[in-house]
């Protein structure tokens, strides 16, 4: 720490630029997360609709003896296919190491599975490993768009059709509140159990199915698989920005305290300086006298 | 007339969200009304138009990019792809997005997914006609 007092000043000049920078960033992510968190809230309906009639339909089809479309059947194999969701732009905290350690974890846990990776920064750390993946989006912005989400809920509804995998997940980070972000695994192929929640005995009404129940499952199921991975979408987004929100606020407390710190010092050494001159000043003085 | 409940909402929001005494909905297999009181139904929607009202007092019009549809305690739910008011069409859009879709299809390449071109084709002659009747 010894150093002049000149050096003190410059870095905090540097620090104090740096934090006006961190300070900005701040903002501007709590500005975008404002906008996608109204998004979050108002894609939940749908969603949670659609699960519950998929579960009704699911249940009468079932019933109806009749062979289920190939989509909607249940497939033995283990061959996964995990989507994985990660942002373009780093300084988001361990937004990103998060969601890459649960991905290296599926892996570890399910050999066979193949990916489907949105996001520069799950797509570079496994490009360095060679680990290739089925598809890969980046550049998809700040705000999620359906259109989007249906371009790859198509590609996984082909590949799953064509048998490439067994079953599909995703892997996204959940926007619980601002301060709290989950990783979590989301299972959208074959259709969970636990859909829309548990069926209520007796209080079910009897539907009529137009034209059919199987026609109705068969298209069903591309609007849930667009709509899980749409509100998946929006939910990292919004948990990125969040993160990104807090991981510069801190950055700028701690530039803060930096500052605060180098400050103190430097007045020390101001203070140093000026008591050693009046010494000198003092001492000088007394040599005449004498 | 009696009324009921109608929803019609998309991933991204809720589209309409009001009462009505009469609804039409493009089935996969042909148009279909519904009336207050009809029994619980469940119906896969294709790509057309949804005629609801009385509204502010007049005959509304959807431009329904597929969907789905349930009736159930006099509520109408309509999960749509895409749902739009014909208010709310974009004409010169549509008219782009027409003659993109007919590109596509003329150019017959390798690349071109017909089908999905077909399909834009489909919704943007909709969301002209829907725009044009309003």
């Amino acid at each position: 720490m010894a150093r002049t007092s000149r050096e003190i000043k410059r870095r905090i000049a540097s620090i104090s630029s740096t934090q006006q920078i961190t300070r900005a960033m701040e903002m501007v992510a709590a500005a975008k997360l404002r906008k996608v968190q109204d998004r979050v809230a108002t894609t939940r309906p749908y969603y949670d609709r659609l699960a519950l009639s998929l579960a009704v339909v699911l249940r009468a089809a079932q019933r109806s003896g009749q062979e289920l479309p190939a989509i909607a059947q249940r497939r033995e194999g283990e061959r996964h296919c995990l989507l994985v969701l990660s942002s373009d732009r780093g300084l988001a905290g361990g937004y990103n190491a998060h969601i890459i350690r649960q991905a290296e974890a599926f892996l570890q846990a399910h050999p066979q599975t193949e990916m489907v990776i949105v996001g520069k920064k799950a797509r570079d750390y496994f490009r360095r490993r060679n680990r290739t993946a089925l598809a890969e989006y980046v550049g998809l912005g700040d705000e999620p768009q359906v259109r989007q989400a249906s371009d790859i809920a198509q590609v996984i509804i082909d590949f799953y059709l064509h048998g490439l995998f067994d079953k599909f997940t995703i892997l996204y980070t959940q926007f619980v509140n601002t301060m709290t972000q989950k990783v979590a695994l989301r299972p959208v192929l074959p259709i969970p159990d636990n859909l829309g929640g548990k069926e209520q005995p007796g209080s079910e009404p009897i539907y009529l199915f137009e034209p059919s129940a199987n026609a109705v499952l068969e298209g069903l199921i591309p609007l849930y698989v667009n709509a899980a991975i749409y509100q998946s979408l929006i939910e990292a987004k919004a948990s990125e920005m969040a993160a990104r929100m807090n991981a510069m606020s801190q950055a700028t407390d701690n530039a803060a305290e930096l500052i605060e710190e180098l400050n103190r010092t430097f007045h020390r050494m101001r203070q140093a300086q000026i008591t050693k001159e009046i010494a000198e000043i003092v001492g000088g003085a007394d040599a005449l006298e004498s | 007339m009696a009324v009921f409940a109608l929803e019609v909402l998309t991933p991204e929001r809720t589209v309409v969200s009001t009462e009505v005494e009469y609804v039409r909905l493009p089935g996969a297999d042909g148009t279909f009304g519904v009336l207050a009181g009809h029994q619980p139904i469940m119906a896969a929607l294709g790509i057309g138009v949804l005629e609801f009202g009385p509204f502010q007092g007049r005959r509304r019009k959807i431009a329904l990019g597929g969907g789905f549809a349930e009736m159930h305690e006099n509520k109408l739910t309509v999960l749509a792809r895409t749902a739009e008011l014909a208010e709310e069409i974009d004409v010169l859009r549509a008219r782009e997005a027409k003659r993109r879709a007919e590109e596509r299809l003329k150019a017959r390449q390798a690349d071109v997914d017909v089908a999905r071109a077909q399909i834009a084709l489909q919704k943007a002659l909709l969301r002209l006609r829907v725009a044009d009747e309003k």
